[in-house]
């Protein structure tokens, strides 16, 4: 079966890295015949991913819409969960928050605004074909009015997929993991837009 | 191989600087570095350690980074076919070393007041010899936590959850530790 790899027939690397130098009759190569290689002499090569690595694959989209399908009913217990662990877990968090009176896990404003960021991230879902332009407003809003620093996106990812994992461990694949890792980076991309 | 490592970075017992100055700045920068635990710290610490079992969690953490993160793949050309997520579920190189990681977790559970002490020869390897950018301790670490969300599920509460990752942020600090 083709992978990404096998479809690169440029010598340079379109993004990513690329493999350690290895022989070319590896076990990963025989059945390449030598396509998607690039090679560095002394029977060596190296595999360089394609460009469509560094971007959701259609393959990606799928695996995100799908498993989202199966997660969506439960998007108020995943944001408040999230949103919980975030607090506790990555306690410069809270920063953003001190006009919650209560900041504790599963609280009135953490479970409200577990539900916004939710929402949002079910609308992201809808517009995943085109995130910068479907998510401008929202990038608007982090940069100008809640001048959210845009690593806290990256540590919000992580305790979504954290809670992804515990309510649905046998869907939470790695192949899914990736996908909604990808997607989660895009998103936090898309919002990041507008910030300078 | 310990001794090999220590014979090529020069410093052996003898050549070592033994003055009180020397050795008082090891003690006060360990002092610095020593992470400290409460007691329900400890306690948390083992009660997720307790229900991990290394052969799953092991091998699905080392998994995720492969799959996650691909170009980890770097430093792992000798288990052959890694290149797609079905080659690396079914490769039994990543399975059995994402047992050894685990098992060296173990050593930390264990004894969490010398976590530094634990890891430096591990640290001096991965430098050394391994040439690993410890960026990729970070990503193992949030892949092993991933892993153990999915065994333990709601038995990782919060609270276990942020005194798992203080313990996992003191071994990547301590894995990170010789890299100078």
């Amino acid at each position: 079966m083709m992978n990404e790899f096998q479809q690169a027939d440029s010598a340079g690397p379109p993004g990513g890295a690329a493999t350690l130098p290895h022989d070319v009759k590896s076990p990963c190569c025989v059945n390449s015949q030598g396509k998607g290689n690039t090679s560095i002499g002394n029977g060596l090569h190296v595999h360089y991913p394609t460009g469509k690595m560094t971007s959701l694959t259609a393959k990606d989209k799928d695996t995100v819409k799908a498993f989202w399908a199966k997660v969506a009913g439960k998007a108020e217990d995943i944001g408040t969960d999230a949103l919980s662990r975030m607090l506790v877990v990555y306690p410069q968090t809270k920063t953003y928050f001190s006009h919650w009176k209560d900041l504790s896990p599963g609280s009135a404003p953490v479970r409200k605004h577990g539900i916004t960021v939710m929402t949002g991230v079910a609308d992201a879902v809808s517009k995943i074909d085109d995130l910068k332009g479907g998510l401008l407003n929202l990038s608007e809003l982090h940069a100008f009015t809640l001048r959210v620093d845009p690593a806290n996106f990256k540590i919000l990812s992580h305790n979504i997929l954290v809670v992804f994992a515990i309510m649905f461990p046998k869907d939470f694949t790695p192949e899914v993991h990736v996908a909604m890792d990808k997607f989660l980076a895009a998103l936090a991309r898309a919002l990041s837009e507008k910030y300078r | 191989m310990h001794q090999g490592i220590r014979a090529k970075s020069g410093l052996t017992p003898q050549t070592r600087s033994r003055s009180p100055e020397h050795v008082w700045m090891c003690v006060l920068i360990e002092a610095a570095v020593m992470v400290k635990w409460t007691d329900k710290e400890r306690s948390l610490v083992q009660a997720v350690w307790e229900k991990v079992d290394i052969d799953v969690v092991g091998p699905d953490a080392l998994a995720r980074v492969l799959i996650v993160y691909p170009w980890t793949e770097r430093y792992f050309g000798r288990f052959g076919d890694i290149f797609t997520a079905t080659a690396v579920l079914q490769n039994a190189g990543v399975a059995a070393h994402g047992r050894v990681v685990l098992t060296a977790l173990d050593a930390a559970v264990r004894d969490m007041d010398n976590i530094r002490g634990t890891y430096a020869a591990l640290s001096r390897l991965h430098y050394e010899q391994l040439q690993v950018d410890p960026e990729n301790f970070a990503l193992l670490a949030d892949c092993i936590t991933v892993a153990i969300a999915c065994k333990l599920k709601s038995a990782l509460d919060p609270q276990s959850q942020a005194t798992w990752k203080k313990f996992l942020s003191a071994v990547v600090d301590a894995m990170s530790s010789q890299y100078n």
